[in-house]
C-alpha cells in the first residue's frame, strides 16, 4: 500500500518526513485546541491529513473524534457557545481565520453524516442543489454532472428510472450514497464521513466502504467510525484518541499490529473501550 | 402466590376505573359538540335556498338572503390573511432560525402568546381606537386590519414550532454544501414544513372566518351591497349576530343558515389542514 511502511509512525513530524516525498500533506492541525463554552474538549491537537488518503478517527464514545470532524469545515460555527484556537491550516491557509469565505470552505471539504439527510426534493435535485449553490450550470451539463455523481457513488443503476421520485423514498443506504453524491457532485477536495455506515445493515456498510476505497482516488477521506474493523479495512492512516487528546498516529497497518502506546493497544484488543 | 393476584386485580380495577372515567370525560365533551353540530345542520339546512347565494341581507318582512355578506366575508377573509401570513411566516422565520436565544427573540415569542390568547374584542377596540376614531368612519380596511391580527400570531407560532422540529442534521447538511443561512432557510427548511405550516394558515383562516367581536367596532356591517373597503362592509358574523338577535322570524331563519355556512367552512378548513397534514406526515 505505502512506501512508507518499515518504520513504525508514531507521531505526525516523524511521518511527515519519511514519507514527505510521496505524500502531500492537505490539511495540519498544529497546538489545536476546542471548547464547547468552558468544556475543553480538544486539547493540544497535532495532527497531519495527508492528499488522497483515507484518514480514520477511532477512539471511545466522547473522545472528541467528531468534534474534530467536524473543526474542518468549521461546522461549530453554526453554534455560538463552540470555538476552536490554534491553528488549522488547508493547504497553507488557516480556515480559522475569521477573514475566511466559510461557504466557499464548505464547498471545498464535503461531508457526509452519521443518519443520511437527503433534502425534501427529487433525488435529482438533490444531487443539483449544491452544484447550483457553487456554479452555473447548463441543463445539460447539470444532466452529466449528476449522473457523474450518482456513478461514483455507485446509485445511477438503481435511480436512473426514478430520478423524479423523493430522495426520502430511498432505503437508508440507498439514501447514504445519495448523500455521498451530493457531497463529491460538488467536487470538493476532502470529504469528512462522520460515523457514515453506523445506521447502515452490513450489506449497505459494505458498499460504502468499497465506495470509499473507490473515491480516495480523486478526494481526501477522514472518517470517523466506532467500528475498529472498518477503519482497518479501509484507512491508509489512523488516528487514535482518547478523552480530547491524540495518543497515536500513524500508518493503519502500523496502528492495528505494532501500537507504539499502551492505550492505543488496550483499546484496539478490546481490553478497554 | 396470592399477594400477587391481589396486587393484580388491584391494578385491573384501577385501570377499569381509570378508562371508565376517561372515557365519560371523552364522551362529555363529544356530547356537547354533536348537539351543536346537529342543531346547526338541523335549523340551518330548514333556511338553505338558493336566494341565500344570490340576494342581499333584506330588511325585516320581506324575503332576501346572504350574497353581500357572505361576499363580505370572503373578501375580509381573504386580505386578512394575505396580509396576515407573509408577516406571520416571516416572524416564524426569525424566532426558529435567527433569534432563537436573543433577547429579541424571548420578548417577540412571549409577546406573540399574549396575542394569541388576548380576547378578539380587545383586538377589535384596539383598532377601532388607532384607525376607526382617527377615520372618522367605520371601513372594510379597519376589519382586514382586525382580522390580519388575530392570524399573525397563530401563523407565528405554527411556523415556529413546525421548523423547530425539522432536525438540526438536517440544517447541518445543507451548511455542508456551502449554503448560505437563507438558502438553509428558504430552500430546505421552510419546504421541509410546508404542510405544517399550511396546516397553521388554515387553521388561522378557520379561526378570523367565524370572528364576530372585532368586526363589530370595524368593519361593522352593511345592509346593502358593497365591496368599497372604506365603507362599512357585511360579512356573515356580524349579519348572523345581528339577525339573531332580531324578533323576526325570518331574518332568524337566515342567521341560522348564515350559523351553518360558516360552520360548513370552518369544518371543511379543519379537515382540509388534517388530511394535509396527514399526507405529508406519512410520506
Amino acid at each position: 500500500m505505502h512506501q512508507a511502511q518499515a518504520e513504525p509512525l508514531s507521531r505526525v513530524s516523524e511521518t511527515s518526513e519519511q514519507t514527505g516525498a510521496a505524500l502531500r500533506t492537505q490539511i495540519t492541525f498544529s497546538n489545536f485546541n476546542f471548547y464547547y463554552g468552558k468544556y475543553h474538549a480538544l486539547k493540544n491537537i497535532n495532527l497531519d491529513i495527508y492528499h488522497s488518503q483515507v484518514t480514520a478517527f477511532i477512539g471511545p464514545s466522547g473522545c472528541g473524534k467528531s468534534t474534530l470532524l467536524r473543526t474542518m469545515n468549521r461546522m461549530y460555527d453554526l453554534y455560538p457557545e463552540q470555538r476552536a484556537e490554534g491553528e488549522l491550516l488547508l493547504d497553507g491557509e488557516n480556515i480559522l481565520d475569521k477573514k475566511i469565505d466559510i461557504n466557499h470552505l464548505r464547498a471545498r471539504i464535503g461531508m457526509v453524516f452519521q443518519k443520511p439527510t437527503p433534502f425534501p426534493m427529487a433525488i435529482y435535485d438533490n444531487i443539483a442543489f449544491g452544484v447550483n449553490l457553487q456554479e452555473r450550470l447548463s441543463r445539460s451539463a447539470m444532466d452529466d454532472r449528476v449522473e457523474w455523481a450518482l456513478r461514483k457513488a455507485a446509485l445511477w443503476d438503481e435511480v436512473k428510472d426514478i430520478l423524479k421520485q423523493s430522495g426520502m423514498s430511498l432505503s437508508g443506504g440507498q439514501q447514504q450514497r445519495l448523500c455521498i453524491a451530493r457531497g463529491i457532485a460538488v467536487k470538493p477536495e476532502v470529504l469528512l464521513l462522520d460515523e457514515p455506515t453506523s445506521a447502515l445493515d452490513p450489506i449497505s456498510t459494505m458498499r460504502i466502504e468499497e465506495l470509499i476505497s473507490e473515491l480516495r482516488q480523486d478526494f481526501t477521506i477522514v472518517i470517523v467510525t466506532h467500528n475498529m474493523q472498518q477503519a482497518a479495512r479501509i484507512s491508509d492512516y489512523t488516528a487514535y484518541m482518547y478523552l480530547g487528546e491524540m495518543i497515536e498516529y500513524g500508518v493503519t497497518d502500523q496502528v492495528f499490529i505494532k501500537p507504539q502506546k499502551k492505550a492505543t493497544e488496550d483499546y484496539i484488543t478490546g481490553r478497554f473501550g | 402466590m396470592t399477594a400477587s393476584l391481589n396486587l393484580r386485580r388491584q391494578r385491573q380495577l384501577i385501570n377499569r376505573v381509570a378508562l371508565t372515567m376517561s372515557l365519560l370525560a371523552m364522551s362529555f365533551g363529544l356530547v356537547w359538540l354533536i348537539w351543536i353540530l346537529v342543531d346547526v345542520f338541523h335549523l340551518g339546512m330548514s333556511g338553505l335556498s338558493l336566494k341565500l347565494f344570490t340576494e342581499m341581507t333584506p330588511p325585516p318582512g320581506s324575503s332576501g338572503g346572504l350574497l353581500n355578506a357572505i361576499v363580505g366575508s370572503l373578501i375580509l377573509v381573504s386580505l386578512a390573511t394575505l396580509l396576515g401570513t407573509p408577516i406571520g411566516i416571516m416572524a416564524g422565520i426569525y424566532l426558529a432560525e435567527y433569534g432563537q436565544h436573543t433577547w429579541l427573540g424571548h420578548t417577540t415569542r412571549f409577546i406573540n402568546g399574549i396575542l394569541l390568547s388576548a380576547p378578539s374584542i380587545v383586538i377589535g377596540l384596539f383598532v377601532y381606537a388607532v384607525y376607526v376614531a382617527k377615520m372618522g368612519r367605520f371601513s372594510g380596511f379597519s376589519g382586514v386590519i382586525a382580522l390580519a391580527l388575530l392570524v399573525i400570531p397563530v401563523v407565528v407560532s405554527t411556523t415556529e414550532n413546525m421548523l423547530k422540529l425539522v432536525p438540526n442534521s438536517l440544517r447541518e447538511a445543507v451548511f455542508a454544501l456551502g449554503a448560505s443561512k437563507w438558502v438553509v432557510i428558504s430552500k430546505v427548511t421552510l419546504r421541509a414544513s410546508t404542510a405544517g405550516v399550511i396546516t397553521g394558515i388554515l387553521l388561522a383562516v378557520a379561526r378570523i372566518s367565524g370572528e364576530t367581536a372585532p368586526l363589530l367596532f370595524t368593519a361593522l356591517s352593511n345592509q346593502f351591497w358593497s365591496v368599497d373597503l372604506n365603507q362599512p362592509i357585511a360579512n356573515l358574523p356580524v349579519t348572523i349576530f345581528k339577525f339573531a338577535m332580531s324578533p323576526f322570524k325570518d331574518w332568524q331563519e337566515i342567521a341560522w343558515a348564515g350559523v351553518f355556512l360558516i360552520t360548513l367552512g370552518v369544518l371543511g378548513l379543519n379537515i382540509l389542514a388534517r388530511v394535509l397534514f396527514r399526507q405529508k406526515h406519512r410520506s
